[in-house]
């Protein structure tokens, strides 16, 4: 049995909040095993004051003088895992100190999270595949071209896609929207192997991943099943033409967002937000509906606009789309309310995660999402970039499935 | 005899003290004590369960971070039932270590506002203060009562 990823937690606040039994179990799901850098005492007086953020709270002192462990080679681990209370202004600065701090300063993967009584270890599960697929499977990561017949299925919550590749080459496509799981996923492979005009026998490797990757990938016997994180970095660098050096790769979801700050094709630290539906792709589908037009012309709409005429606060979805009706009731046009519901997705992804992540160039914006060029614009007006979509971003986690998967392929 | 709010309420070395001149020392020992011996229930390290951060609503408000109301879950009844209190400042983390700076100004202010006998002391830094500290405690602990 392959040996657990060992999972090293810096954090303020689990035990307490009744949460360290979910931490536990979602590392365990995914063969991890979460724990506690052991230092000694004086190491902490000394490694904290050496590190120079002055924080009052002893449980983040340690936390501190953990990731210093870490960062010396100390304490052994493979990943890192941060925790710290939603809501706490002094642990939230750590937080974010330690994870650039131990980004920059050594090869861990890290994944940072601030939770509430609330959080379950399903709302972890895919931040901690995500840790353990970097930690284990860095050589497969590290593939840039694909090879021989491979499909991706990317079963996600709003779109199931697929995508067929030969020879490093995208050769077949399918897109639905995701009803029932199997049957959607079923369907769109169908379509990407017509369109590719290759039969199923022939593909030599099947990648899967997005919300449905364990049950369709049981279903149609995938090589690989992978969470999002790690394949869509993956497809995006590749599509991006990026592969070598550090990029940003933001996807905003259906019901997700993530933010991914990337090293070479593989992410060193993410996060996943899906806290408010107002920042998500869900929120300009609505937009899309009231305005009247497919979600195809919401983009190309809101580029005739201007968003900064209509007073929009979407920070719930609800109220968006109240602020929506009460623009074009008081007579804003249609072009200036789709501009207006784009930009206020692109500020609470900028303002709620981009934070924690390192942006740094190229940004690259993947997903469904990605082809409305209202949010794009909005996106690299907020971040002051110009944002890279690559050809089939919609297709982003397939296509990274297809690529990874044809690590799999066995010679013959 | 008393019972006395010990503040770092992790020490040992104070619960001791208190133990040994014949009070009840209120801490944190005792309060995990009694989660950690609740049977069918498994949430390690402490038994502390998701419900907990809602019953430390009592003492903080709903945007308070979980961690503090789960720490206040187990302090806050100990400073309802406390019928004296000794506050050890700034103490050396050996002496006894609460992780939340911000749990602690919660509970410190919720014990300065009771009603109760304090004795509020620096942390000694070295023996000569050592010895003057353990006497104020010992005088302290004997003015409620204490034994020996």
């Amino acid at each position: 049995m392959t040996p657990p990823v060992r999972i090293a937690q810096l954090s303020c606040g689990p035990e307490y909040s009744g949460i360290q039994q979910e931490i536990n179990e979602a590392a365990k799901a995914v063969n991890g095993e979460i724990f506690f850098p052991d230092i000694a005492l004086k190491d902490i007086v000394h490694d904290f004051s050496e590190f120079g953020l002055d924080v009052r709270s002893p449980d983040l002192k340690l936390a501190i003088a953990r990731a210093k462990a870490l960062v010396d080679g100390r304490v052994e681990a493979d990943a890192v895992f941060i925790a710290t209370c939603f809501r706490c202004a002094e642990a939230a600065i750590v937080r974010n100190e330690l994870r650039r701090y131990i980004h920059e300063h050594s090869k861990l993967p890290v994944v940072s999270y601030s939770f509430t009584e609330r959080t379950t270890s399903g709302t972890l599960l895919t931040r901690m595949e995500a840790l353990t697929t970097i930690a284990r499977r860095r050589a497969l990561l590290a593939r840039e071209t694909q090879q021989g017949i491979t499909l991706g299925l990317d079963s996600g919550s709003a779109t199931t896609k697929a995508i067929v590749m030969k020879d490093n080459k995208i050769v077949g496509t399918g897109w639905q929207p995701t009803t029932e799981v199997i049957k959607s996923a079923n369907e769109v492979i169908a379509h990407a192997l017509q369109e590719a005009g290759i039969t199923r026998d022939e593909i030599q490797a099947v990648g899967t991943t997005g919300y449905g990757r364990f049950l369709v990938g049981n279903e149609i016997k995938a090589d690989l099943i992978q969470e999002e994180l790690t394949v869509n970095s993956k497809g995006a660098v590749y599509l991006a033409n990026r592969q070598h050096g550090p990029a940003t790769v933001i996807d905003i979801g259906g019901m997700d967002n993530k933010a991914i700050s990337v090293m070479d094709g593989i992410p060193g630290t993410f996060t996943m937000g899906g806290i408010c539906a107002g920042a998500s792709g869900r929120f300009l589908e609505m937009t899309a509906k009231r305005l009247g037009v497919d979600i195809t012309e919401l983009g190309p709409l809101a580029m005739k606009g201007m968003g900064a005429q209509v007073p929009m606060n979407s920070y719930c979805i609800v109220f968006g789309t109240q602020s929506l009706v009460n623009a074009l009731a008081a007579g804003s046009s249609r072009e200036d309310v789709a501009a207006a519901a784009c930009h206020s997705v692109a500020e609470q992804v900028f303002e709620q995660q981009l934070q924690e992540v390192d942006i740094k160039e190229p940004v690259i914006m993947v997903g469904g999402t990605s082809l409305i060029e209202g949010l794009v614009r909005a996106m690299g007006e907020l971040l002051k970039v110009e944002i890279v979509v690559p050809p089939y971003s919609q297709y982003i986690g397939a296509v990274g499935s297809a690529l990874l998967a044809s690590g799999f392929i066995k010679d013959d | 005899m008393a019972k006395i709010f010990i503040y770092p309420s992790t020490s040992l070395i104070l619960s001791d003290l208190v133990a040994r001149y014949g009070h009840t020392p209120l801490s944190s020992a005792t309060a995990i004590r009694e989660h950690i011996q609740t049977a069918g229930f498994e949430s390690a390290p402490l038994q502390i369960s998701p419900e907990d951060p809602k019953k430390g609503l009592k003492w903080a408000a709903v945007e308070v971070p979980s961690g503090v109301r789960g720490r206040m879950s187990l302090y806050g009844p100990m400073i309802e039932a406390c019928e004296a209190a000794i506050i050890i400042d700034n103490a050396d983390l050996a002496f006894g270590c609460m992780g939340c700076a911000r749990t602690n100004e919660l509970l410190l202010f919720l014990v300065r506002q009771k009603d109760v006998p304090k004795l509020e002391l620096e942390y000694p830094k070295n023996e000569e203060e050592g010895v003057t500290f353990v006497a104020a405690v010992r005088k302290f602990l004997t003015g409620l009562g204490g034994t020996k």
